[in-house]
């Protein structure tokens, strides 16, 4: 019952989107008040039935209803209850449920909370997020039916990918799909803007907020994958350059960019055509990025789904809504008409100059992605691109990006002045000096990318720290007046600081954990000690237990430095016997210094000993904290007043827009 | 002509631009779109398990590589003649390299066939702790530095894995991490099959 239920609310929801997807938009261009109207109740009742239907599938899976494909391949009756909801996406057809319930919520959430926005202008957005929503309603109904029965029931399922169960990937996808959807409203504001042939700074002022959460959700998505491989693929890696990461990451790095260019078109009124430029490539390359990862064209060990039926599916999806949108912006976008003016050395140059670096970045990875297919399209010989490709293009992209990054905040708007920047950034860029001369006395052996690394993150960190106490007149008022200053500081500021702040934690986590990990692999017999990077591991042996539903060995360490216990570690290998596979549980105990990071592997030989490999990761745990800093100064700038009220209502009714003759 | 001045300021530059230019940069984004399409859509017709047809047998290309630090024997197209073999593709820096690499042990120790390892675009340093700590499952090894012999060899990705004849012909090509089960389908077969036709000619 509950599977068919599922199945006609989905197809309702997509009447209900071509409705949505159309009449308004006739409305909005005849000035049709009630079918304008129209876009809010649509857009609700197209929430309410996905939500319908996905929670129908999620009763699915609670109750292991086995007469239904989809439970039957992904479930199993002695999964953890956890994994059974989180199992509900850890599957094709199930994740892009999810896809289309946040996007039906962000589409009620623009309905709701867009009470500021022109009723037409509203509706005109609201059609072309209904639009997205019927190319995916029908590639689910079509290609990807989750309801499917299977006659007969079998009496229990193939259990979910031993590997998706696991706390960090259950939350994973979900993070990831807000992100990715969030860039739906950046997109839909951004064609609404198109048709009306208008962009100014209330229009900025809406993108903001939404493309802020967008950008908060994929920055916490791309760290939790990074997190869960580095845990969970037990060798104390965390990025790959794996086409399913750079799938992730080259929206982020777009999205960084939009969010940054809408702040010139909000302050300065100009950068307006690259601004909707920007939110159409990061919704594409959202797109995109679903498309490499389940249709096949690229192939993955994370790749879940690879069917080239699919796959011509989502190409023609990807044309419709990029191509199209492309054309759009071919036939409309000159017609932007722009404000201010600046000259290059100004804030508006610094935040130009960041969007460049970001999206060259971005088609960097684009490319390194995409170009062994390529290159196999024309025919010619094939080539490889990898890990290699990647950093040697990638990193000198960011550091001048790192460089101009501590200095754009200390330029003035319109014009300014780079002799007074750089004189505030003096004893600045000493710290960093002095912080990369002392890694490099420390870590001589080690790779000159880290002293670099080191000196770039202390630069960042310490170039934004200055500013905001320059700020706040640190020093230089009494404590009472600086108090003010610092209580007075606008939110998105604050937003600002901190996301930069964050990343310069990051990179100096992503640094030494790619700099000076120490790693060793070896058998050891109980009482065996082994020193890793001066911190050693003896082995107490290995136990074997059971979980809920998997087999399980745990080996115990204890480390000592210089004879003093710092740690009990408890490693674990999993075996799950339902689908043969085994899984590593690595032991981590982080400091802040580094990662102790132990793995138990199997065992050699009749006395006792096991395959350990044992690690130090240096550093590596700023990673995160640089991530969850970066997260909640996105949190703290959504919230900032400015985007609620006081927003400036737009200015004349534009003449209607017409195509400028060529 | 409206459009045109709009067009120039949004480029963020009031200097320079010819006006007759500014259409055409609007129209950049589209055009660069629709070359991914075309290449989608080719990549589509093409079964991504069946990339690397080209050189299918083919005999394998000249090439003479020294072997990684730390081991004697190097690696030439004319090893590769006399016996049945599988070439291996790997580097250090390659996750599914990781995941493949116990089987490859468990075949070197079983002795099933000789497995040869092309390290790819690998640091000397990273590349011989990796044989050092994780094993060594090959009989002979070849450091292809720079990634030239790679390329004639038509490797599309790491970690890949070629089944190459006694004569040294390429017969079957395997992309992506090996798995038993893809080893005791796709390859083992062939293997078997190679080896059974030798007997026959020899006898």
């Amino acid at each position: 019952m509950s599977a068919e239920l599922g199945h006609f609310a989905l197809i309702l929801a997509l009447f209900v989107a071509i409705v949505q997807a159309t009449l308004p938009l006739i409305g909005a261009q005849r000035n049709y008040a009630p079918w304008i109207a129209l876009s809010k109740p649509t857009a609700y009742c197209q929430f309410a039935l996905v939500a319908i239907s996905f929670a129908s599938l999620t009763h699915l899976h609670v109750t292991s209803d086995f007469s239904v494909l989809n439970v039957v391949q992904n479930s199993h009756t002695a999964k953890p209850m956890l994994y059974k909801i989180a199992g509900v996406w850890g599957n094709h057809e199930g994740s892009l449920l999810l896809w289309v319930q946040i996007l039906s919520l962000f589409g009620a959430a623009v309905a709701l909370f867009g009470a500021n926005l022109p009723p037409a202008f509203r509706s005109r957005v609201l059609a072309v997020q209904a639009m997205i929503a019927v190319g995916f309603y029908l590639f689910i109904l079509i290609t990807s039916n989750p309801f499917e029965r299977i006659m007969p029931p079998p009496l229990n399922g193939r259990d979910l990918n031993p590997l998706l169960q696991d706390m960090g990937l259950a939350l994973h996808p979900p993070m990831l799909y807000l992100g990715y959807v969030g860039f739906s409203i950046a997109f839909s504001f951004a064609i609404a803007a198109l048709i009306e042939g208008r962009v100014d700074a209330a229009w900025a002022r809406w993108v903001r907020p939404w493309t802020l959460a967008a950008w908060m959700f994929l920055t916490a998505g791309n760290a939790l994958g990074s997190w869960w491989a580095y845990y969970e693929l037990g060798w104390g890696g965390w990025w790959f350059w794996d086409p399913v990461e750079n799938a992730s990451f080259m929206p982020w790095l777009a999205g960084t960019a939009l969010l940054h260019s809408a702040v010139v078109v909000e302050k300065r009124d100009t950068l307006k055509g690259w601004t909707v430029l920007l939110a159409i490539i990061a919704f594409s390359m959202s797109l995109l990025g679903t498309f490499l990862v389940r249709s096949g064209v690229l192939t993955s060990v994370h790749a879940f789904a690879t069917d080239p039926a699919r796959g011509v599916f989502i190409l023609a999806l990807l044309i419709i809504v990029i191509g199209g949108s492309l054309a759009l912006f071919a036939w409309r976008g000159p017609q932007l008409k722009s404000g201010g003016l600046f000259q290059p050395i100004s804030r508006e140059g610094a935040l130009l100059f960041n969007n460049l670096g970001m999206t060259v970045a971005a088609a960097a990875v684009l490319l390194g992605t995409l170009y062994p297919l390529f290159l196999d399209a024309i025919g010619g010989s094939k080539i490889s691109v990898g890990a290699p490709f990647f950093n040697a293009v990638f990193i000198p992209l960011m550091i001048p990006l790192i460089i101009a990054m501590a200095i754009g905040p200390l330029l003035n708007w319109k014009r300014g002045d780079l002799i007074p920047a750089l004189t505030r950034l003096k004893l600045v860029f000493l710290i960093s000096i002095v912080a990369g001369a002392a890694t490099w006395a420390m870590e001589m052996d080690g790779p000159f990318m880290g002293v670099i690394g080191i000196a770039l993150a202390v630069w960042l960190g310490a170039s934004t720290l200055a500013e905001l106490a320059g700020r706040i007149h640190l020093f230089r008022a009494g404590p009472a007046e600086t108090l003010r200053r610092l209580g007075r500081v606008p939110r998105a500021t604050w937003g600002m600081t901190l996301g930069h702040f964050g990343l310069a934690l990051a990179i100096a986590g992503m640094t030494g954990a790619a700099s000076w990990k120490v790693e060793s692999i070896q058998a050891m017999k109980p009482g065996e000690m082994v020193n890793v990077g001066g911190y050693e591991f003896t082995f107490d042996g290995a136990q074997q237990g059971k979980g809920p539903n998997y087999d399980i060995v745990t080996g115990k360490f204890t480390v000592r430095r210089d004879g003093e216990k710092v740690v009990d570690m408890l490693a674990e290998k999993r075996i799950y016997p339902v689908r043969n596979m085994p899984t590593t549980e690595a032991a981590i105990h982080t400091m802040i210094s580094g990662d102790l990071y132990a793995v138990i592997g199997d065992p050699e030989g009749a006395d006792g000993a096991y395959v350990t490999r044992l690690y130090f990761n240096p550093l590596v745990v700023w990673m995160w904290i640089g991530a969850i800093v970066m997260v909640l100064g996105g949190a703290i700038s959504v919230t900032d007043v400015r985007h609620r009220i006081g927003v400036p209502h737009r200015r004349r009714p534009a003449t209607a827009a017409k195509p400028a003759e060529a | 002509m409206v459009g045109h001045i709009s067009a120039i300021e949004d480029q963020g530059a009031a200097y320079g631009n010819e006006p007759k230019k500014s259409r055409l940069v609007f129209i950049i984004p589209i055009v660069l779109f629709s070359v991914i399409a075309v290449a989608f859509a080719v990549g589509l017709t093409l079964d991504p398990r069946k990339l690397p047809s080209m050189l299918i047998g083919k005999t394998v290309p000249d090439f003479d590589l020294p072997p990684v630090e730390g081991r004697k024997l190097g690696m030439s197209d004319e090893d590769l003649k006399g016996q049945v073999s599988l070439v291996n593709v790997w580097a250090s820096w390659c996750k599914e390299c990781r995941a493949e690499h116990p089987l490859l042990m468990d075949l070197a120790e079983r002795g099933v066939v000789p497995i040869h390892g092309l390290n790819y675009k690998d640091k000397p340093v990273d590349a011989q702790n990796w044989l050092d700590n994780l094993g060594d499952p090959y009989a002979r090894t070849g450091a292809d530095r720079d990634g030239r012999v790679a390329i004639d060899w038509g490797v599309y990705g790491v970690p890949e894995t070629f089944v190459v004849d006694q004569n040294g012909k390429i017969v079957y090509k395997h992309i992506g991490a090996l798995s038993a089960s893809i080893f005791d389908e796709k390859i083992l077969p062939v293997i078997t099959e190679l080896n059974g036709n030798a007997g026959r000619v020899s006898q």
